[in-house]
Order: C-alpha cells, then sequence, then structure tokens
C-alpha cells in the first residue's frame, strides 16, 4: 500500500479555561489509507470534532504532527493552510451550512471561486456535482425551500465538486430522519468507492457508522484500537 | 486578480434579506449625505453666479486696496487717463467701449412675508429690507455687458431718472414692476425696462444712468471704470502698463476675477460651516452603520466559519464585509444625491457678506459634488464598517462554526 491519506503523529489538543489546561486530545497517532471511510464515535465532549477539526487543517494542535497528503499542515501558514483546505479537503456539516441566501448552484460553485476556472467552467462543474447528487432540478433553489435533506445533498455537491481528495463529515445525518440519512449515506458510500475519496465521518449513530470500513472510538481523548468492518479498498 | 474572491452577489442579497436594517442605516447615511450635497450646491451655485457675472475681456479698474465697487473711489481725471492709455475696444460707431460706473446701495423691501396692503396681514409680519447695488452705467454700460437682456420694456433713456431693474430683482421685491416709482437719493426714479442676465449677480442689482446718479448721490468720483479689451489677451501687459502709470492709483482685474473673489468669504463660510455639520452628522450615521454591520457579523458567524473552512482568507471575508457596508454607503449616498438634486428647484436670495449687497442665485448640482457626495458617503461606509469587518476577519474558524 502506497503512503497513507493522513497520519496523525503525537497529536494533542488542549484548551486553557480559567488557569486549568483541559486536554481534549492526548498523544493520537494514527493513519488512514487513501479510499478508507473511517467512522469515528465517541461520547459527547470525548473530541471527535476536536481531531476531525485538525485533520481538516481549520484548528491547531497543541502538539505533533498532523501529515495530509506527504504535507505537515500543522507547519503551515494561515493563508497557505486556507489554500490548501480550498484544493484538498471537502466539508460536510450537521447543520448543513449553506448560505441562505445563495440557491443551491451558487453554493455549490462557491468552492470553484477560489480555483481558476472561469464563470462558464464552475456553472458547468458544479451542475455536474448537483447531477451526482440527484437534484439538478433543484439548482435554482434557495436553502430554505429545500427540505434537510435536500440541503444535506447541496452541501455534500459542495464538498465534492473542487474535487478533493479527503472528505470530512461531523454527524451528517445527526439532523436528519432515518430515509434522509440513508440516502446522505448512500451518497457518501458512493464518494467512496466511486470516485475513491477518502472520508472521516464524525457519528453518534451505530447505524451509519456501519457504512464505514472501519470505526475508532474516541474517549476521553484517548482512541481506540481500529475496529474493521470490511476490507479498506485500495 | 479578484480581491475578495466572495461572490458580490452575496454581499448585495445580504443587504437586502434584512430591509429594514438596510433602509433604515442607508437612510440615515442619505440624509447626511443630503445635507452635505445641499451645502456644496449651495457654495457652487454662489460661486457660480458671481463667476458667470464677468466677462473676460472685461477689465474692471477700482481704487487699490478697496474690496468693492462700494468702497471704491476713481476720479474723472483717472478715469479719462485709463480710457486714453488702454487698448478699449472699440465699437461699429467707433467709440470706445468702456462705461464710467457709480454704485451705491440701497435699501428694498423683500416680498414675501411683508405686511401688504391689500391682503390681511399674516401674523408673522416682517418687512425684510435687503441691500440693492445701483448700479450707473456710462454710455456703453450695456454694451459690455451682452449677458443682460432686456425681457420687459426699454432701456432708460441717458440723462434721466429713469431705471431698469434686475429679473431677481423684480421677481423678489415689492415696488419695482414695470411703471412703478422708486424713491431713492431724494428723487423719484421711474422703472422703464426688465432685464435678465441669467444666473449672474446683475440679475440682483437696478442699473441706470451714471451721471444721473452721481448728481443723486452727491458723488464726486466713479466707484469703478470697466472696459472691454481689444484682444482678452492683452489683460496682462495692460494691466503693467497702467501700473507703471504714476499718475493712477487703480487696480485692475478681469471682470470675471473680480466677481469670483466676491464669493471667496461666503463661500468659504459656507463651506466649512457645510463640513462642521456633516461631519457632526456624520458620526451618527457611522454608529448606525457600525452597529449594523456589527449585527450583521453576529449573525452570520457561522457563514463566516463556513466560508474559512471552504478556503476563503481571513482578507476575502474581510473584504466581504466592508464591501458590505460601502454597497450600504453607497445606496444611502445615492438616495442622498437625488434628495439634493431636487434642491436645484430653489433659488436663495441673500446678502454677500463682502459687498454687503443683495444677491440671488440657486444651489447647483456639478459633477464634482456628486463626485465628492459619493467619496463622502463611502468615507462613511469605510469608517462603520471598518471595526465589524475586522472583527468577521479575525474569527477562529472553530469558534465561529460552532457558534453557527
Ligand atoms: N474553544 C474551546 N475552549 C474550551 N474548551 C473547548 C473548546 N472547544 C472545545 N472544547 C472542549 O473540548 C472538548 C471536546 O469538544 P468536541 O467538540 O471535540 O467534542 P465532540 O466529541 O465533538 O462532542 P459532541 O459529540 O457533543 O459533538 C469538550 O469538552 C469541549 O468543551
Ligand atoms: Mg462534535
Amino acid at each position: 500500500m502506497s503512503q497513507p491519506a493522513v497520519s496523525l503523529r503525537h497529536v494533542s489538543k488542549h484548551y486553557l479555561r480559567g488557569g486549568q489546561v483541559i486536554d481534549v486530545l492526548k498523544d493520537i497517532d494514527f493513519d488512514i489509507a487513501p479510499g478508507d471511510f473511517l467512522a469515528l464515535m465517541g461520547p459527547s465532549g470525548s473530541g471527535k470534532s476536536t481531531l476531525l477539526n485538525l485533520i481538516a487543517g481549520i484548528d491547531q494542535p497543541s502538539g505533533g504532527q498532523i501529515i495530509v497528503d506527504q504535507v505537515d499542515i500543522a507547519t503551515l501558514a494561515e493563508a497557505e493552510l486556507a489554500d490548501w483546505r480550498a484544493s484538498h479537503v471537502g466539508f460536510i456539516f450537521q447543520f448543513y451550512n449553506l448560505m441562505p441566501v445563495l440557491n443551491a448552484q451558487e453554493n455549490v460553485e462557491l468552492p470553484l471561486m477560489l480555483t481558476t476556472l472561469n464563470a462558464r467552467q464552475r456553472k458547468e462543474h458544479a451542475s455536474l456535482a448537483l447531477e451526482m447528487v440527484g437534484l439538478s432540478d433543484r439548482s435554482s433553489h434557495y436553502p430554505n425551500e429545500l427540505s434537510g435533506g435536500q440541503q444535506q445533498r447541496v452541501a455534500i455537491a459542495r464538498a465534492l465538486v473542487s474535487d478533493p481528495s479527503l472528505i470530512v463529515a461531523d454527524e451528517p445525518t445527526g439532523d436528519l430522519d432515518r430515509k434522509s440519512a440513508g440516502e446522505i449515506l448512500d451518497l457518501l458510500g458512493q464518494l467512496n468507492t466511486e470516485l475513491g475519496k477518502t472520508i472521516i465521518m464524525v457519528t453518534h449513530d451505530g447505524r451509519a457508522a456501519e457504512r464505514a470500513h472501519a470505526i475508532r472510538h474516541l474517549e476521553k481523548g484517548e482512541l481506540s484500537a481500529l475496529e474493521m468492518l470490511q476490507p479498506a479498498k485500495v | 486578480m479578484r480581491l475578495s474572491r466572495i461572490p458580490l452577489h452575496y454581499v448585495w442579497r445580504n443587504l437586502f434579506t434584512r430591509k429594514l436594517t438596510t433602509v433604515l442605516t442607508a437612510g440615515g447615511m442619505a440624509l447626511v449625505v443630503f445635507v452635505f450635497a445641499t451645502v456644496l450646491m449651495l457654495e457652487a451655485g454662489l460661486k457660480q453666479t458671481l463667476t458667470a457675472t464677468g466677462l473676460a475681456e472685461n477689465v474692471v479698474a477700482i481704487r487699490k486696496g478697496s474690496q468693492t465697487e462700494i468702497q471704491s473711489g476713481l476720479s474723472r481725471q483717472e478715469a479719462s487717463i485709463i480710457e486714453s492709455s488702454a487698448p478699449i475696444a472699440l465699437n461699429a460707431m467707433g467709440r470706445q467701449l468702456s462705461s464710467r460706473e457709480a454704485v451705491v446701495l440701497i435699501s428694498l423691501q423683500k416680498k414675501g412675508g411683508t405686511c401688504s396692503k391689500s391682503d390681511p396681514p399674516t401674523p408673522p409680519c416682517t418687512n425684510k429690507p435687503a441691500n440693492i447695488v445701483v448700479r450707473g452705467v456710462g454710455a456703453q454700460g450695456l454694451a459690455i455687458r451682452p449677458q443682460a437682456k432686456l425681457i420687459e420694456g426699454r432701456r432708460f433713456l441717458p440723462g434721466s431718472a429713469e431705471i431698469m431693474v434686475g429679473r431677481a430683482i423684480a421677481d423678489g421685491f415689492e415696488g419695482v414692476q414695470l411703471g412703478a416709482s422708486l424713491h431713492f437719493a431724494r428723487r423719484d426714479w421711474t422703472v422703464v425696462g426688465i432685464f435678465d442676465a441669467g444666473k449672474t449677480g446683475f440679475n440682483s442689482e437696478i442699473w441706470g444712468d451714471a451721471e444721473q446718479m452721481m448728481q443723486a448721490f452727491r458723488r464726486l468720483n466713479y466707484s469703478a471704470l470697466v472696459f472691454q479689451l481689444r484682444d482678452t489677451d492683452a489683460y496682462a501687459s495692460t494691466q503693467k502698463k497702467l501700473e507703471a502709470d504714476q499718475r493712477l492709483t487703480a487696480e485692475y482685474k478681469r471682470e470675471t476675477q473680480f466677481y469670483a473673489d466676491q464669493s471667496k468669504v461666503m463661500a468659504s463660510f459656507i463651506s466649512i460651516l457645510g463640513s462642521v455639520l456633516s461631519a457632526i452628522f456624520s458620526v451618527g450615521a457611522i454608529i448606525g452603520a457600525m452597529i449594523t454591520m456589527y449585527a450583521a457579523v453576529a449573525n452570520r458567524t457561522g457563514e463566516i466559519g463556513t466560508l474559512r473552512a471552504l478556503g476563503y482568507r481571513r482578507r476575502s471575508v474581510m473584504l466581504a464585509f466592508l464591501l458590505e457596508a460601502l454597497f450600504l454607503a453607497l445606496l444611502g449616498g445615492v438616495v442622498g444625491l437625488i434628495l439634493a438634486s431636487f434642491m436645484q428647484f430653489f433659488a436663495v436670495s441673500t446678502m454677500n457678506w463682502q459687498t454687503f449687497a443683495e444677491l440671488a442665485f440657486s444651489f447647483t448640482l456639478t459633477p464634482i459634488i456628486v463626485l465628492k457626495s459619493l467619496l463622502f458617503a463611502l468615507l462613511m461606509g469605510m469608517l462603520g464598517g471598518f471595526l465589524p469587518a475586522l472583527r468577521a476577519a479575525r474569527l477562529q474558524i472553530v469558534d465561529a462554526l460552532r457558534a453557527a
């Protein structure tokens, strides 16, 4: 197997609150292979989101190395890190985080504004992404005109439109009913198997976690052993 | 390279989703811009009127050191010397185009709010007198001022106690209609004509025969000599020549400059007053914009976090919020200017403190004023939007996302 997609080495994260040090993550060490689909589980407050944010480059570790696609992102300057996120990471949030004043098409085009694509190409790419999530007919709808499941599908289109190798999802089905959640998980599975995206998904839902290749449990800042569900596709 | 890659429609649609706040904030800015523009329009109207009063080919000679014709005195002898040594243009009959003038101030009642005889007097019964320039002109006085056109009646006859009044006087004052008789300098003067000199100071004057005025006002000296140059470019050499003449104590200005100078004191007062007023009012508008923009940042904290996560830099976020404040200000600026443009339909008649004479002029909107007003609005937007935009840019991504 080639280089891991993500390697964490002795990663720690602590917060200072009222003069007190709160250790959220302690000496985390693990690798994710390219094309893997990992579910992160654990009780509330165990540091799942914190860990995901570190891997996605929107938070800085207190110590250790985070190597994603052979780049130690902890050493990147802030502006470089922003550019790195734009081209390497797709985000999926629990509450979709679409821009309410932009329609589906425009929301999906948002990450493309950071690329060198021209307006016509952006439009084409965004339309294609919306087609992949089955929402071509909703491209001119605004988020408040879409159901939660549809909004999350727009968000998935937004996450995949710039063709990042890594997709991070923080409780992507946390706010959805079982049917919509199923559709979202199907889409994520598709991104993994058909497009080869590496996916890290935080979830509380055991059924959701079963869609992944492997599950990691986080408890009190420490990671459990890997629990394999299905063989990782290489 | 695109400055902020955040799409502009994201910026301005956000303004229109919170319509009420936008309208109120932009409205506040519009009022300030209105005040700002109106004052500038007043200043421009004053300047334009006085600058348009003179002609470049005419030269005004007044006694050295006197600011106005009223204070000036020029002897008959001096007038003759100037006329004989300056390159003065001739008319078809071979006469020199020069006018020896006597300028005095008289007091007249302004129309409106006066206690008229016919109507029952209205409660605020104020008789507002104003100083009016009476200009006695020489035989060629009208020929060198082609901008003054007779619109009613006829010209005064030389050697008679006849006068013609400017349009602004005819419109704004009591008892100056055609055929009326005015009493001043112990004589009765008959109004035989009304002239329109457009947007110039002459429109606020009364003209008659210079020699008649000299007698009536018991003057020995003229106030000024105004002559037309044969060649307008000869001004500098003429001025040099006349100033070198030991017999003369006058100073010589182009007529355009002469009147433009008369606008200085009032124009600078208006512009200082305007700047002070605008500055004071703008504080309110800037604070208003700041509150609005801080609220926008607070409401959209989650969106800011999302944009940053997607790869937008701090700079882009900063610029997006600054642009939003600038759009808001521009909106206010445009509305304020539209309101101010209606002021062009109003004219003001007031005393020019420099000459103590009544002068009618109108609010004048110029491209420079439009530009200045919009820049002023943008400056308010910039000042109001800067700190909120900075706050937006300085948010930590995870904190912003958590706040959503
Ligand atoms: N900015 C912060 N300052 C102080 N403590 C923080 C901060 N952010 C997170 N924490 C703490 O870090 C711990 C882990 O938070 P995190 O959001 O990663 O948990 P989580 O596992 O995602 O929980 P949940 O399942 O509820 O989303 C929590 O105890 C939280 O209070
Ligand atoms: Mg969490």
